[in-house]
């Protein structure tokens, strides 16, 4: 076995019962007295809790106590607590990267319930192979970045206008791009809110004027993103605005697209005067109601179907706004809603619905496999209860369709390399963890562009992103993890090989000396570099292959 | 369990995002599985070299699992 390990590592080991999670299904007499007898170890401890604060600080006074110079922990998972441990080893005095975690509860005792004895046996490798890559950890460092104080909002529809605004009330300078010539995106064309019951004019407005009054904001209209470089806190964005183009320093982006409502072209006999989209409608009622005696509105047209099987969410409230201002505008107004399944959530989406048929609204469900037929001022459909197609005379029908991806949500896809989902809309990296980042650090989404919203949501994910944005923001500098790849300039034969594996850009060619090298704030660790370099000259500091060399060989040594 | 039934010693690479995230899941499950696994954490499944793979052979692992 190749033994890089030095001699004169002193390493602490500190097993953690986890109350009885880990102490009730692992012998941990039999790790405390393994522990001991490994190499390099001069110190064993064992905690009910050692994410404790009586845990923290026990790892704080061993390090000078006992001159621990490595230290490793065996409990949950690196995942969650890692950095936590780290911390305490900093605070001590000790570089937060020689610090190894034995993975012995989600790995092991939480696995292993029924096998105490082969489950300690487990657990005992696992802390000798974490003690061996312990002794082969190196001091790392991390690199400082400075931060452009100064946020781009991409889409200056009502999520990205409440996103720039809070922002600006923070303090953040922000540049706030919309590609129309006024702020305001969809918004701008709906006739009526409910259940406030107020034409979106005057939380646009307001937002608006707040935002033109806010010295922090600038507002480019008429402006697209065409170029963006960086990463996290130095961001390089170009602005393209009336054919001027300006270079933006910001240290965070925020996606604020938006969506469009599908055209349903050649669907349930789409013709923009007779039959018409929601949107559509939302112009007409604008205008003044128009004198309607028969209106049939039909959902999920275009939704749900083979070629989008999503859900568009804002459809269902949509139609029975406007059905409840129909009847409320002319009682002798006949509005029938034609659903599949009426999807009216939360407690005051329900209230209007309630109201809605309180107005005497109808409701007749449709099976998809009969959709109904529109046409010569009819409306057919199969009653499913009156087991007949029954005809609806209708002077309009009214076509739901859903909010669909924008146009130019691929090009900022690449452009900012973050991702899209299978129907085009913008992937977040986390559904639950992480609703409103990227997986990419300093590129935030929200409202629509992300999936359609209610003005409501979308207002409270721009909040939301503007929040995460200013968690950046508010740093006084960021520290690139110290996890990164190296490559030695003596080795190194510059065949290529690293540059053409690694996905994040990170190695440059330098033609004159002929060597690679890592430029350490792109990388991200993955190690495709290391594991390709045939010289041997790359390594990712942290997980090295003498690091894991030496697991390996602990693993196998029982 | 008897002495002389088989039992295999399985070493893992699972990447820190995915897999071992995985493995992590299934303790939080509490998804029982046999403990001959050797679980090794890496920053991506692109960190294992094919060398390591044999390496693990070599000194008598009867299974490597890359999980990526």
């Amino acid at each position: 076995m190749e033994d890089t390990a030095k001699s004169d590592v002193r390493i602490g080991v500190f097993i953690c019962d986890c109350g009885s999670n880990i102490a009730g299904y692992l012998s941990m007499k039999d790790l405390v007295e393994y522990a001991k007898t490994l190499p390099n170890v001069v110190f064993v401890q064992e905690n009910l809790y050692t994410c404790s604060e009586g845990g923290i600080n026990g790892i704080k006074a061993a390090i000078p106590a006992h001159g621990l110079t490595r230290v490793v922990v065996a409990s949950c998972t690196p995942r969650t607590h890692e950095p936590l441990f780290q911390n305490a080893c900093e605070e001590a005095g000790l570089n937060p990267y020689l610090f190894e975690m034995a993975n012995i509860r989600d790995q092991c005792s939480w696995v292993h319930q029924q096998v105490k004895e082969k489950a300690t046996e487990r657990a005992k490798g696992q802390i000798a192979m974490a003690v061996a890559k312990a002794a082969r950890l190196r001091e790392l460092s991390r690199i400082q970045l400075g931060i452009f104080y100064r946020a781009v909002v991409i889409g200056g529809g009502v999520s990205g206008m409440a996103a720039a605004m809070a922002l600006g009330n923070m303090g953040y300078e922000v540049h706030l791009v919309e590609k129309e010539e006024r702020l305001g995106g969809l918004l701008n064309h709906l006739n009526m809110v409910l259940p406030a019951k107020e034409p979106p004019s005057r939380l646009l407005d307001d937002l608006r004027t707040r935002l033109e009054n806010n010295p922090k904001v600038t507002v480019h209209t008429r402006a697209q993103v065409k170029k963006s470089e960086g990463y996290v806190g130095n961001y390089q964005v170009t602005i393209n605005e009336n054919g001027n183009e300006t270079v933006v320093k910001a240290g965070v982006i925020i996606v604020a697209t938006g969506a469009k409502v599908l055209k349903p072209e050649g669907l349930m006999g789409y013709d923009g005067e007779k039959v018409i989209t929601q949107l559509e409608l939302e112009s007409l009622l604008k205008q003044g109601t128009p004198s309607l005696k028969n209106v049939v509105m039909i959902q999920c047209v275009g939704s749900r179907c083979a070629e989008r099987t999503y859900c568009s969410r804002i459809c269902c409230m949509t139609s029975v706004k406007n059905a409840i201002l129909i009847r409320e505008a002319d009682p002798s107004a006949s509005v029938t809603i034609l659903y599949r399944d009426m999807q009216m959530y939360g407690v005051e989406n329900e209230d209007m619905f309630r109201r809605s048929k309180e107005l005497g609204v109808r409701y007749v469900t449709y099976d998809p496999e009969r959709p109904p037929e529109a046409g010569d001022g009819l409306v057919r459909v199969y009653h499913a209860r009156m087991g007949k197609e029954i005809a609806l005379p209708a002077d309009l029908v009214v076509l739901a369709t859903p909010l669909v991806a924008q146009d130019e949500a691929q090009q900022i896809s690449t452009m900012l390399k973050v991702p899209l989902n299978e129907n085009g809309f913008f992937l977040e990296g986390h559904v639950k963890l992480k609703p409103l980042d990227f997986a990419t650090d300093g590129v935030y989404l929200c409202g629509s562009a992300r999936f359609p919203s209610s003005i409501r949501e979308a207002v409270s994910q721009g909040l939301g992103a503007a929040s995460r944005a200013a968690i950046v923001l508010s740093k006084e500098a960021l520290f690139t993890s110290g996890i990164v790849a190296d490559i030695n300039p003596n080795t190194c034969c510059g065949c290529l090989g690293c540059l053409e594996v690694c996905p994040y850009g990170a190695i440059n060619f330098f033609q004159d000396r002929g060597i690679c090298q890592v430029n350490k704030v792109l990388c991200k660790g993955c190690g495709g570099c290391a594991a390709t370099c045939s010289s041997g000259s790359a390594r990712l500091d942290g997980f090295s292959n003498d690091q894991i060399y030496a697991q390996i060989e602990q693993a196998l040594a029982g | 369990m008897s002495n002389d039934r088989f039992e295999p010693t399985i070493v893992g690479f699972l990447c820190n995002w995915c897999a071992y995230a995985g493995a992590d899941l299934a303790g939080v499950s509490r998804l029982q599985y046999p403990p001959n696994l050797r679980t090794i954490r890496t920053l991506c499944s692109a960190t294992v070299r094919p060398d390591m793979i044999l390496k693990a052979f070599q000194r008598g692992a009867d299974g490597v699992f890359v999980g990526g």
